[in-house]
């Protein structure tokens, strides 16, 4: 695939930054509860996320906002107005979708003329319109070309192109770079991040992959359930994670059996600072970031015996799992410099920064 | 055995193969045509060939003595045409709407579709003589309100096509974007829906018209005329004729099957990156 860098950017003229508000919205398949009373608030111009595993009910979501599922309960507001029973096609939004949804018998720039045509807008400003948008994706020379003779990740970009050269309220992206390979994906979430930022639209991305939901978004919504866990910076959800299952799915976390202690966590013999909620003294699961274990050296202070399991080349860095004496493992990122064997006996330190903690060790598993 | 050698189940015959198999299918049929072409070129049982038979086609007098003949294959069309209007207007709509917002429907629809085809004509017109007694006074005995029949009977070919189409494109994606791109249900079926079905919906038009110009039994039985009753009639008086338009018939549907299989490539002339 050709990646070509944007020539022009489309003005932010009306239809940017609407506020966006989801008010107890509720949606049921049969006795499955997909949405169990979703509460959201986006700013006008703002970037959210909803992150969660499979079935958690982001895509739900998302299809709730933009008509495509009617909702059982709740409210969904655009710029203060309810549009929970406003069709589809009248809610002024823009949307991508996950699997390529192009219109196959029409060129790249008749695609992306279609919003306008369905709104009436002159041929010749269609035309200009629609070529300034293709322009803003870097596919200004691929207008006359059909999908099929596209690569995936071009597609995607001229569904982005179609998406907003109506110049929606809000923007929906339904996890659209999932079906595209990895380079692509970073090249093309950058793309989308500066241009919703020129925009100044407001946006909502559903993805399943956390590192693009931090890399990407404004704030992100962690999703399990139907519910939102939490809501917040990619910085606060990282740091501070409200909940275990949140700590658990937003970056790599190990499990090791500690004890709550008078609001500590004890681990191994190292006392921790407790993450969110207070809770009564017992054993739980503490949930640890690699970059919170660091190698030591023999006989130093609180020091954690460890054997290597294995250990994994990352490019800037490397990535060992070592078992400790209690049967839990535990991921270690280091200098690449430093090359464990498996077997190997090996030492390590806790940082003492704070940690969540599970109070059902075997609950909350995320994938 | 080496690789080379072994032969490999399901793969595609070679170059020559595939001529012979062509040259054996195509003589099979084609031996039984060109005797019908020969036969409207004899001259009675002298053995001579002659070609009065089909420029007797072009007498003066050629309207009167066909003139049944003609009514049949008047009556066949406008058949065909109100069969294809049916099926366009009852089935398509219905196939489309089960596709995008009855999805559990979809099995009961398809074994309604092809009921008909397990069901002989003979049987189906014993069931639908009642039926007619009540059409006839609703619509009157006009020709046309057969082809509430052909209807059923075209069901099958009808539906295989168009849920071929259905099934080789994403009409759920392709119809969700239409309508967050500010079009109805109207244009996302006119502007979206019709094009990427146009396949489908040309075959399933075209294998109506061929099943109703073929269609005998029902209109026979119901007392109506078309090609088929005309053709049968007028063989017993004048073969030649008979065959000449059976022939006809068979070029006409020969040119729409023919046509399915050139439709849809006209826009995509692009090659795949």
């Amino acid at each position: 695939m050709t990646l070509t860098a944007p020539t022009r950017t489309m003005s932010a003229e009306s239809g940017s930054g609407a506020t966006v508000e989801l008010r107890g919205v509720v949606k049921n398949y049969g006795a499955m509860q997909a949405l169990s009373g979703i509460d959201l608030d986006l700013q006008p111009g703002e970037f959210v996320a909803l992150l969660g595993p499979s079935g958690c009910g982001k895509t739900t979501a998302l299809r709730a906002l933009s008509g495509l599922e009617t909702i059982d309960a709740g409210s969904i507001l655009i710029d203060g107005v309810d549009v929970a029973s406003t069709p589809t096609n009248k809610r002024d939004i823009g949307m991508v979708f996950q699997s390529y949804s192009l219109f196959p018998h029409m060129t790249v720039v008749e695609n992306v003329e279609f919003g306008l045509r369905m709104r009436k807008v002159q041929k010749a400003q269609r035309r200009e319109r629609a070529t300034e948008a293709l322009e803003m994706v870097g596919l200004g020379a691929h207008g006359t070309r059909f999908a099929h003779q596209l690569s995936g990740g071009q597609q995607q970009r001229v569904a982005l192109a179609r998406a907003l050269v109506t110049r929606p309220r809000v923007l929906l992206l339904d996890e659209p770079l999932s079906a595209l390979d990895a380079k692509v994906r970073v090249q093309l979430r950058e793309e989308i991040r500066r241009i919703t930022r020129d925009l100044g639209i407001t946006t909502v991305f559903v993805t399943h992959d956390q590192e693009e939901a931090l890399a990407i978004a404004d704030r992100v919504a962690v999703m399990r359930a139907g519910r939102i866990e939490q809501i917040g910076t990619p910085r606060e959800l990282y740091a501070t994670p409200a909940t275990p299952f949140v700590a658990d799915f937003v970056g790599l976390t190990s499990r090791v059996p500690g004890e709550v202690v008078g609001g500590a966590v004890v681990v191994h013999g190292v006392t921790l600072p407790l993450l969110g909620e207070p809770q009564p003294d017992g054993p739980v699961t503490a949930l640890i970031r690699p970059e919170d274990v660091v190698l030591a050296e023999p006989g130093a202070p609180d020091v954690i015996e460890a054997t290597v399991v294995e250990s994994s080349f990352l490019g800037s860095l490397r990535r060992t799992r070592f078992l400790l004496a209690d049967g839990s493992t535990v991921a270690v990122q280091h200098d690449v410099a430093v090359h464990p064997q498996a077997g190997d006996r090996a030492y390590l330190r806790l940082k003492r920064n704070a940690v969540a903690a599970s109070p059902i060790p075997t609950g909350d598993t995320a994938t | 055995m080496t690789v080379k050698n072994s032969v490999r189940i399901g793969t595609e015959p070679n170059a020559v193969a595939r001529w012979v198999i062509l040259g054996v299918v195509g003589i099979v049929f084609a031996f039984p045509i060109l005797a019908m072409v020969e036969f409207t070129f004899r001259d009675g049982l002298s053995g001579a060939h002659t070609l009065d038979h089909w420029t007797g086609l072009f007498d003066e007098d050629a309207a009167r003595t066909y003139r049944n003949l003609f009514t049949g294959i008047g009556n066949s069309l406008l058949l065909a045409v109100v069969t294809v209007g049916i099926v366009l207007v009852v089935l398509l709509p219905t196939m489309i709407l089960v596709h995008l917002q009855f999805p559990r429907l979809r099995r009961v629809l398809e074994f309604i579709c092809i009921v008909p085809i397990t069901v002989p004509a003979i049987v189906l017109v014993v069931g639908l003589a009642p039926v007619y007694s009540v059409v006839v006074q609703v619509a009157g005995g006009s020709i046309w309100t057969l082809a509430f029949a052909y209807g059923i009977t075209v069901l099958p070919y009808a539906y295989r096509a168009i849920q071929s189409n259905l099934d080789a494109v994403d009409v759920v994606t392709l119809s969700e974007a239409g309508r967050t791109l500010s079009a109805d249900w109207g244009r996302v079926l006119w502007f979206i829906l019709l094009p990427n079905l146009k396949r489908g919906v040309l075959a399933a038009s075209f294998i109506s018209v061929a099943v109703v110009l073929g269609e005998f039994t029902i209109a026979s039985l119901l007392n109506r005329v078309n090609l088929q009753t005309a053709l049968l009639q007028i063989g017993s008086s004048d073969p030649y004729v008979a065959i000449i338009f059976a022939l006809l018939a068979l070029l006409f549907a020969f040119v729409l099957l023919v046509s399915i299989g050139r439709i849809g490539r006209s826009r995509r002339t692009g090659s795949d990156s």
